[in-house]
């Protein structure tokens, strides 16, 4: 089983892609998976993790187990019972003695009862334990996804990231809710009923036994087929829901252009392709199924025939022989059962398997086992000590695109630097180094002398924040957007932000002032007045080095103006880099960095700069000269 | 076709849904039978086992045995082979009526116009998408099926065991009365209770969506605590509710799994006494037993089958929400072409949003000839997307028309309109696809000279240094682009083939000023041809246009035009304008100084 596992997922997954791939266009990033290897240890990865999240409750399943054998073992001394009533009792009443069948009543009644409500106790108790642990893996997962680093989900997508934690989450829940009690039962019924089918008639349970082997034959083959289909049905789920998150999102684009016949199409093609793997592991249940009955069918006849033939020969009592042959009902019924399990099983390892995957993603900005402190209040001095940043290959005949090949900064604290440069210059790159979305691939950033790197997550996230065009609100009023830069914030530090900013203005203007509801992605406000609650909400984090990159891009110019001229102030006493294609905002800089080709070409004050004294460069107009210049004349 | 009775209103949205089994009413009837088949089987078995204790043991006949033994083992094989077809037959059903259930919603929700979306949160249609499909497609698998076949032996293996003993059978049909009576009673309760914990799992389903795409700001702010604070608030309210809908299914449980325990203790009893006063033969009291045992799986799954038809009523209720709402932006019936060559006409247009009495746009007159364009220019958040907006019909007037042409827009076929009207928002979008994917959106049809000149106009040349050119895929799911590339992406797909109207929502924010400039100069011979409508945030923007439009307060409230002229007029007279357009006071001058 082991190799063709290992195999036969990567023939089965290209497929599919393949033929989505005319209008997908190229990636480089095919595999769906995070950290896929072979198939065996994509098992173990997931049974590490259903091991850990059953661990807390060990108490619990050893309680659950008993409660169940205990229940199992009510329910199934009914047809015993009702043997001896006919073996026993009927002689006896036929004598007018009720005292056995009474008690064989009154046992299959008390049995019940108290079955039943050990039932109860079971299935709540089973309950809260699977739902336990579905909160428990919702946690984790969801803590892992917010720890991955950016890089991490510029690959694997928002669309995956929600199939992930709600459809194959679901699928772990169908498990628990529906199919674990069954699975206790079922097992329980099945070894029970076993060894009392050899108790009650050793010759018989032989017939029995010669199955086992087919049984286990047709389990086999089910097994490795099904999980194939089973993981093709997850990722072909998973790239339905992300065709359909997409279309939500940019529903204006795809109206204004008419794209809904193609984005039917193509959903239809990702739509058909999930019902493809799901009947293929529904075929396969198909075939598994019935076979487990024929197999039940032939063992029942068979002890039928020479079970009869023993009470002919006066070797077997018709009671026992009854008696037997209800149980092997049993014995067989639990076995579908145990396959409908089965079949819910494969479907949650399958989701399993991505969710470990995930987890076991390690980021690639990790955070420091033991962080540095930084000394308070964090003053603000920003360094680049040899910074080389490339991006990794993507594959192996592909050289490393390198941003940034070798870079020396030291930005002082208090300062407010100007970055510019043309598009692709790598400014992007360096603002996200400094707030570390990345780490370097080699040198080190620090802040005040200690590297990034040491320092703990929320130290580092305190002291430093960048503000980007791509401003994002959550849906919630407008005063909570802004808090989100401070949770604790009162609501006149909130109205403090705003005002300080600017923004209190339309802010006021809203139906319900800061207690507007932004709705969805803040799509009640402008791109503008987005930006602004952006800017707020930097503003009250306070931090000590601020980043913005291309923060003003989307603000028009009574907006830019009161930002501006809020700057001034903001920035006063703390580091700032500021990115922008429009230099009005580098104004105010003290020093200005032109990059080009990932190294930093110019460096200076501005007056300096657009004066053309560039150190070495004689009376040659700078770079940033000319910068300047074009956008003096795009003002007008 | 099979039908779930109409059971009055409580399964009102599951009935609707049988259009959707139509398709498949044979198949499904061939599964009933089969379904049927095997539980005919099932009580053969035991009927065989009582003719063979009652016959051959009793007799001593061996041949007899044998004959009836391959019977035995006909009918095992018969069943499976019953099981197998109905298996088949169900992958190859369920699985279509959840494929069209899924198309016909995603197609339903492209169609929706953008208040519908600006309105749902995407969590919560997701979860319609997945969780309530699914429920959906394993009703019409199983517990449709099940209710069937068990409804039909209930009632035929009830009314044999009757015939066999009146007694006996009067004591099992009795039993089933209040059985009945405590389902329908913790019905209710389930209902509810399955109602809340699939709108909390769309709920939660929010967050994550929300936490996904937010992803930048969370981590730059270092808010992941607040952010897991507020998702496990909300699975933890999931966790609860589940298990309130697992205690409620718990005691439904209980209770039917006691009963049929409870009535075999009566059976054993009073049939002993029968068959020791000899009422009743000893064969006849196993067959009974036997028989009722059949009973035991119909009875006891009887909880787990209305549970599951519930959970798919309540999914198909809440895909109905979705289903039911009609697009308030509808195509219109006749529609009319307009014959010119692009005239944009706001006529006295006003806008409110849906549920706010607060009008945003008011009194709008605008007349765009063809060939013209025009600037809008207003404070922020004063309305000038959502007039862009409206010229597509991404929302629809709410006062006056637009004509094209002399033609309302909302008597042109949705096609024809947005075929005419090509725009770039300010929000970029690009979908997961090939970067000529992306660019011929609209146009599925534009050749190779028409997708160049659309890249030169919008400086977009750099899609073909990506590593596999044109093919390259781009979007959330390929290779990232910056901020300005995605804008110059947006803008060539709008520059196109060349539409007979343009609306641009600021353009050329994200660029720098050497690329700006060059998007500038291509622009303007694009908008030479082409009846513009371009929203600007700054002068540069606003050169393009041959006449500005000023947005400002209209005195009733709302937004209104206050001021028309072209750029160098508008700043020589109206201090309004100027102040919307001039970096800062030095710069204002400096402006005016180049003015004169």
């Amino acid at each position: 089983m082991t190799t063709t596992v290992d195999t036969v997922p990567e023939s089965s997954e290209e497929e599919p892609r393949q033929s989505l791939d005319d209008w997908r266009g190229v990636a480089a990033e095919e595999k769906d998976e995070v950290s896929a290897k072979g198939g065996i240890f994509l098992r173990a990865r997931s049974r590490r993790l259903l091991a850990e999240l059953l661990r807390p409750h060990k108490r619990g399943l050893l309680l659950a187990t008993v409660l169940i054998v205990v229940v199992t073992c009510f329910e199934m001394c009914a047809p015993y019972l009702v043997s001896i009533g006919i073996d026993d009792g009927m002689p006896a009443v036929k004598h007018g003695d009720w005292t056995t069948i009474a008690l064989v009543a009154a046992g299959i009644g008390g049995s019940a009862l108290v079955g039943s409500l050990l039932r109860l106790k079971f299935l709540t108790l089973a309950g809260r334990m699977g739902q336990d642990m579905l909160l428990e893996l919702r946690r984790k997962v969801f803590t892992q996804f917010q720890r991955l680093p950016i890089a991490f989900h510029e690959k694997y997508t928002s669309g995956r990231v929600i199939s992930r934690l709600t459809n194959d989450l679901d699928a772990l829940n169908d498990l628990i809710n529906s199919s674990l009690d069954g699975l206790v039962s079922a097992l329980l019924n099945v070894v029970v009923i076993g060894t009392l089918l050899a108790v009650l008639d050793p010759m018989l349970s032989i017939i029995v036994l010669v199955c086992l082997p087919a049984l286990l034959a047709l389990m086999a083959w089910y097994t490795r087929g099904s999980r194939v289909a089973y993981r093709l049905q997850r990722e072909t789920v998973a790239a339905v829901i992300v065709q359909f998150v997409e279309t939500l999102n940019g529903i204006r684009a795809v109206q204004s252009f008419r794209r809904e016949r193609r984005n039917r199409d193509i959903f239809s093609k990702l739509n058909q392709d999930n019902v493809n793997a799901n009947s293929k592991a529904m075929m396969m249940f198909g075939w598994f199924m019935p076979g487990i009955v024929a197999v039940g069918g032939v063992a029942t006849a068979a002890v039928l025939v020479f079970g009869g033939l023993q009470v002919m020969d006066h070797t077997l009592k018709i009671g026992l022989l009854t008696a037997y042959i209800l149980y092997l009902r049993k014995f067989f019924d639990p076995m579908q059962d145990l396959a409908v399990f089965y079949t819910s099983y494969q479907s949650a390892t399958a989701a399993l398997e991505k969710l470990s995957g995930v987890l076991e993603e390690q980021p690639a900005v990790p955070e420091p086992a033991e962080p540095k402190q930084l000394a308070q209040p964090v003053r603000g001095r920003v360094e680049l000590d040899g910074v080389v940043f490339a991006y990794p290959k993507r594959d192996k005949d592909e050289e490393a695109r390198v941003i940034l090949p070798d870079l020396d900064l030291d930005i002082a604290a208090g300062q407010t630097v100007a970055l510019v440069g043309a598009t692709g210059a790598g400014k992007s790159t360096l603002a996200r180094l400094m707030c570390r979305f990345y780490d370097p691939t080699e040198g080190a950033v620090r802040l005040d002398g200690l590297d990034l790197r040491d320092l703990s997550d929320r130290d580092l996230r305190r002291a430093v924040i960048m503000v980007t065009q791509e401003n994002f609100l959550f849906s919630g009023s407008v005063a909570d957007n802004i808090r989100f830069g401070k949770p604790d914030a009162t609501d006149e530090e909130v109205e403090q932000a705003a005002r300080a900013i600017g923004a209190h203005e339309f802010i006021e203007k809203l139906p319900q002032g800061f207690a507007t509801d932004v709705k969805k992605r803040g799509g009640r406000l402008s791109a503008g007045q987005r930006q602004l609650v952006a800017f707020a909400r930097a503003f009250l984090a306070d931090p000590a080095v601020l980043i913005l990159d291309e923060a003003t891009s989307s603000l028009d110019v009574p907006s830019e103006r009161l930002v501006q001229r809020a700057l001034r102030t903001i920035l006063a006493d703390r580091t700032a880099l500021i990115i922008a294609h429009r230099l009005s905002t580098v104004e105010i800089a003290d020093r200005v960095l032109v990059m080009d080709a990932g190294r930093i070409v110019e460096d200076g004050a501005p007056d300096a700069l657009v004066a053309g004294a560039v150190d070495g460069q004689g009376d040659a107009p700078s770079r940033f000269a000319a910068l300047h210049e074009a956008w003096r004349e795009s003002l007008v | 076709m099979p039908s779930p009775s109409p059971l009055g209103g409580q399964f009102a949205s599951l009935w609707r849904l049988r259009r959707y089994a139509r398709p498949y009413r044979a198949k499904m009837t061939v599964m009933l039978f089969v379904a049927l088949g095997s539980t005919l089987i099932g009580v053969g078995v035991p009927l065989l086992t009582s003719s063979i204790i009652n016959g051959p043991l009793a007799s001593g006949d061996r041949a007899a045995l044998w004959l009836l033994g391959l019977y035995a083992l006909l009918f095992g094989l018969a069943e499976a082979a019953l099981i197998l077809t109905r298996r088949l037959t169900l992958a190859s059903s369920v699985l279509g009526i959840e494929r069209d259930l899924r198309d016909d919603l995603y197609e339903h929700i492209q169609h929706l116009d953008v208040g519908f979306h600006d309105s749902w949160q995407s969590g919560q249609l997701v979860s319609r998408m997945t969780s309530d499909i699914s429920s959906i497609r394993r009703f019409f698998g199983f517990a449709l099926i099940f209710l069937v076949v068990n409804g039909v032996t209930f009632l035929s293996v009830g009314i044999l065991l009757i015939v066999i003993d009146p007694l006996l059978g009067g004591i099992v049909v009795l039993f089933g009365i209040p059985l009945s009576l405590v389902i329908f009673r913790y019905e209710k309760i389930y209902r509810r209770n399955i109602r809340a914990v699939q709108d909390q799992q769309g709920e939660v389903a929010t967050d994550i969506e929300e936490s996904a795409l937010g992803i930048r700001a969370i981590k730059s702010f270092g808010r992941r605590d607040l952010f897991f604070a507020r998702y496990d608030a909300k699975a933890i309210r999931l966790r609860t509710l589940q298990l309130r809908q697992i205690r409620t299914l718990a005691q439904i449980w209980a209770l039917i799994i006691a009963q049929p325990q409870t009535v075999l203790a009566l059976i054993t009893l009073f049939g002993v006494a029968a068959v020791a006063a000899g009422h009743l033969s000893l064969g006849t009291l196993v067959a009974f037993v036997a028989l009722y045992q059949m009973l035991v799986w119909p009875i006891e799954s009887s909880g787990w089958l209305l549970a599951a038809s519930q959970e798919a009523n309540t999914a198909a209720e809440r895909i109905f929400e979705v289903l039911d709402v009609e697009p308030t932006i509808r195509e219109p019936a006749p529609t009319k072409v307009p014959q010119g060559s692009g005239r944009l006409v706001f006529e006295n247009v006003g806008f409110s949003y849906p549920g706010s009495d607060a009008p945003l746009l008011t009194g709008i007159n605008l007349a765009l000839e063809p060939g013209e364009t025009v600037a809008v220019v207003g404070p922020t958040g004063c309305g000038k997307t959502t007039l862009t907006a409206l010229v597509p019909r991404l929302y629809d007037v709410t006062e006056g028309r637009i004509l094209i042409d002399g033609v309302d827009v909302r008597e042109l076929s949705l096609a024809e309109l947005r075929s005419r009207v090509a725009c770039a928002f300010e929000d970029p979008t690009l979908f997961s696809a090939s970067v000529r994917e992306n660019l011929v959106l609209g146009r599925p049809d534009a050749d190779e000279e028409q997708v160049a000149e659309a890249l030169r106009v919008a400086q977009a040349g750099f899609v073909r240094d990506l590593p596999w050119g044109l093919d390259t895929r781009v979007g959330e799911q390929g290779m990232s682009l910056s901020g300005g590339q995605r804008q110059r992406l947006a803008l060539a797909r709008a520059v196109l083939g060349r539409p007979s109207m343009l609306v641009l929502d600021d353009p050329l924010s994200a660029l720098d000023i050497h690329t700006e400039s060059l998007v500038e100069q291509a622009l303007r011979s694009v908008l030479a041809e082409t009846t513009g409508l371009v929203v600007a945030h700054r002068p540069s923007t606003v050169l393009l246009a041959d006449r500005v439009v000023v947005l400002g307060p209209a005195e009733n409230g709302g937004t209104t035009v206050v001021a028309q002229g072209t750029h160098h007029e508008l700043l020589e007279t109206e201090s309004v304008y100027r102040d919307l357009l001039s970096q800062s006071s030095d710069l204002a001058e400096l402006a005016e100084e180049a003015v004169r």
